[in-house]
């Protein structure tokens, strides 16, 4: 097991160091370079920068050295320093921009997957046990409304719904008498009550998506003949449907804990947009629109160490869950 | 010997499908002495096995008991209606491994891929009997080295991936005996084993039938197996029993036209012909059994007028055939079909 596990952690280390150099071309990839994008912004309200100018600048930021140089000097300041540079748009250090943001981020990722499982889970095990009942129907129904409704539109409703009937602020993580206010309990109650607002948009998909894969894979393992012998030895039906087919069924689950991080950066935007959530995604597009590439390089690779995390803890959970993966 | 441990009656069993009724055991009548093994035979589909799963009262949905009785002498003197007990009840489910326990074709998959031989077996020990852990585990090695498994103790950490079919068959064996069934069902258990492994097996499953004095029934398509491991044999067709009988009768002196050609589709080592000879057409389509005698399309003594209601007839001590011609093509005493 020991051995799985640092194994895994090599292979993570050397993953890591290829997504940094391809997060970096990535961003290099599009002409021009922030001065050409702000110069560009600048022109538009009738401001020309000097060449002069313009080239100082372009020292100043190390904008002019070769790519791999710029590279080295950018990844040796992360790797050594933790210092992702200064944010060439917001003109202050990175680090201030992101952290609490990737935090929260991380918050909403993690409340949201035990929303979705504690829910999902249940309900799919029903469905699969009372195939073709009028439960399972309605499970169903609701599943495929969860999967048709845009998220955006399930967040607006919600928002109205917690303004007129629990007559709260809507919008964002806190209430704006707690946004800048220091960590107590109230201001924790406080992030609580607004909570529960994206945990549900962002879920809901993924809920009724998790339902349907949930009840399929329980149909296929609760005919299986080890179910049969556990039935055989007197096991009560509820113990051994959980015990035994539902153990099987959940390890797919295990291995996309780690996709759950990017796809709540990148598939969410919109969602984070409507709700004032402060996450990562809105962030990280308009630092790409505007090539702040520190801003963004930084964002990136960040998302993909975290998603890389993810993967590892996915791994030795399943690997600690199913014997057979061990072996392979 | 000679008390009656199981007995079932004009056992009714459906399956309710979209595309039809399946009527796949319909009007079965067994009697199982303690002790003994009554083997049933037949080929696929011929309701041998859920008559087995209907004796646990696990027969899945959309399956159910239509009628019939499934009297389990436990006590003798008291029997109790198995098909009549709730299937989620704790009477069927003391019943269930505590005193008749019940072992798989497929020794792979009966056993959970994702826990240890010895959580399995544990968990059975503990659900019928008031032992700790450790009672428990020391039980499962006991059990584990009488099946022939060596290195017993280590055996319990082991995963169903890691042993051989036969290991895996005899694990399985060793988790029926936890609680000294007094009936132990064996659906077709060396049916997916090659021919030395099933031949141990066996072998085992007789010595431990002595050592603990349990009945077996005993389920296969496999005449050979029938012949080294039954006492009785009822001989099972599209649902039906078609010939109950000792072992040597049905060897010997078969009377019902189905259980002839079975006899002659064995490959004999002792005979050389060019080709094995098989019974004509098909099983037919379970939701079209055929009417009157379900075997006349394939049977070579069919005649329209004579075989439309074939009724259970005795044919000799303790030999029942279900065909209307039965004593006219009955070999005379002392030929032999087969031998």
């Amino acid at each position: 097991m020991l051995r799985f596990i640092v194994r895994r952690a090599i292979i993570a280390v050397f993953t890591m160091a290829a997504i940094s150099v391809v997060a970096f071309i990535i961003i290099e990839l599009p002409p021009g370079d922030y001065l050409t994008a702000y110069a560009a912004t600048l022109a538009e309200q009738g401001d020309i920068l000097s060449e002069e100018r313009l080239e100082q600048m372009r020292v100043s930021y190390g904008l002019g050295e070769p790519m791999p140089t710029r590279y080295i000097k950018w990844i040796s300041n992360v790797a050594l320093r933790g210092d992702f540079g200064r944010s060439l748009e917001w003109r202050i250090p990175v680090n201030q921009i992101i952290w609490h943001r990737v935090g929260y981020t991380v918050l909403i990722n993690i409340s949201t997957i035990l929303f979705v499982w504690t829910v999902a889970i249940p309900i799919g095990v029903y469905s699969a046990t009372r195939q073709y009942s009028a439960g399972d129907y309605i499970a169903t129904f609701f599943g495929f409304l969860g999967l048709a409704i845009p998220n955006f539109m399930l967040a607006l409703v919600l928002m109205w719904i917690g303004f007129s009937v629990f007559d709260q602020h809507v919008g964002g993580l806190f209430s704006p008498e707690y946004r800048d206010a220091p960590w107590d309990l109230n201001k924790f109650i406080d992030l609580l009550h607004h909570l529960w607002i994206p945990m549900i948009v962002v879920g809901t998909a993924g809920t009724a998506g998790l339902i349907r894969t949930m009840r399929a894979n329980m149909l296929d393992e609760i005919t299986q003949p080890y179910v049969e012998t556990a039935r055989a030895k007197g096991l009560a039906e509820w113990r051994l449907i959980w015990k035994y087919p539902v153990r099987v069924a959940l390890n797919p689950f295990i291995s996309t804990i780690g996709y759950a991080l990017p796809e709540l950066v990148g598939g969410v935007v919109i969602v984070a947009t409507v709700l004032n959530l402060p996450t990562i995604g809105p962030i990280l597009l308009r630092s790409l629109l505007s090539q702040d590439m520190f801003l963004a390089g930084a964002i990136i690779l960040i998302v993909s160490v975290l998603t890389i995390i993810g993967t590892l803890i996915s791994d030795i959970m399943l690997a600690l869950i199913d014997p057979r993966i061990r072996l392979e | 010997m000679g008390d009656t441990l199981l007995e079932v009656r004009d056992l009714h069993v459906s399956f309710y499908l979209t595309e039809g009724i399946v009527r796949a055991v319909s009007g079965v009548t067994l009697n199982l002495q303690a002790g003994r093994t009554l083997g049933v035979v037949g080929e696929s589909g011929c309701g041998k096995s859920v008559t087995a799963r209907a004796i646990l009262n696990m027969v899945q949905r959309p399956g159910r008991i239509d009628r019939g009785e499934i009297l389990w002498y436990g006590d003798p003197d008291h029997p109790v209606d198995i098909a009549q007990l709730d299937p989620r009840g704790p009477d069927i489910r003391n019943l269930r491994w505590g005193e008749i326990a019940m072992i798989f074709q497929e020794p792979m998959t009966s056993l959970s891929p994702v826990h240890s031989i010895g959580n399995q077996m544990i968990e059975a020990i503990r659900l019928h009997h008031n032992a700790t852990d450790a009672e428990a585990t020391e039980q499962s090695v006991e059990l584990l080295n009488r099946v022939g498994l060596s290195q017993p103790a280590r055996l319990l950490d082991a995963y169903r991936h890691e042993l051989s079919g036969g290991m895996r068959q005899r694990v399985m064996i060793a988790m029926a005996l936890t609680c000294s069934p007094r009936l132990l069902i064996a659906d077709e258990p060396t049916t997916a084993l090659d021919v030395t492994t099933q031949s141990q097996i066996l072998d085992l499953m007789r010595d431990l039938q002595d050592e603990f004095g349990m009945a077996i029934l005993f389920i296969t398509h496999d005449l050979g197996v029938i012949a080294e491991m039954a006492d009785d044999v009822a001989v099972m067709y599209l649902g039906k029993e078609v010939e109950i009988a000792d072992v040597d009768t049905i060897f010997h002196r078969a009377a019902h036209p189905y259980t002839q050609a079975l006899l002659r589709s064995i490959p004999r080592h002792d005979v050389v012909t060019e080709r094995l000879e098989s019974i004509v057409g098909n099983v037919p389509d379970p939701y079209n059994i055929p009417p009157g005698c379900a075997f006349h399309p394939r049977c070579h003594h069919y005649l329209a007028d004579k075989c439309a209601s074939p009724e259970l007839v005795e044919v000799g001590p303790g030999q029942w055939a279900l065909c209307a011609r039965t004593r006219e093509i009955l070999p005379a005493s002392g030929e032999r079909t087969n031998a």
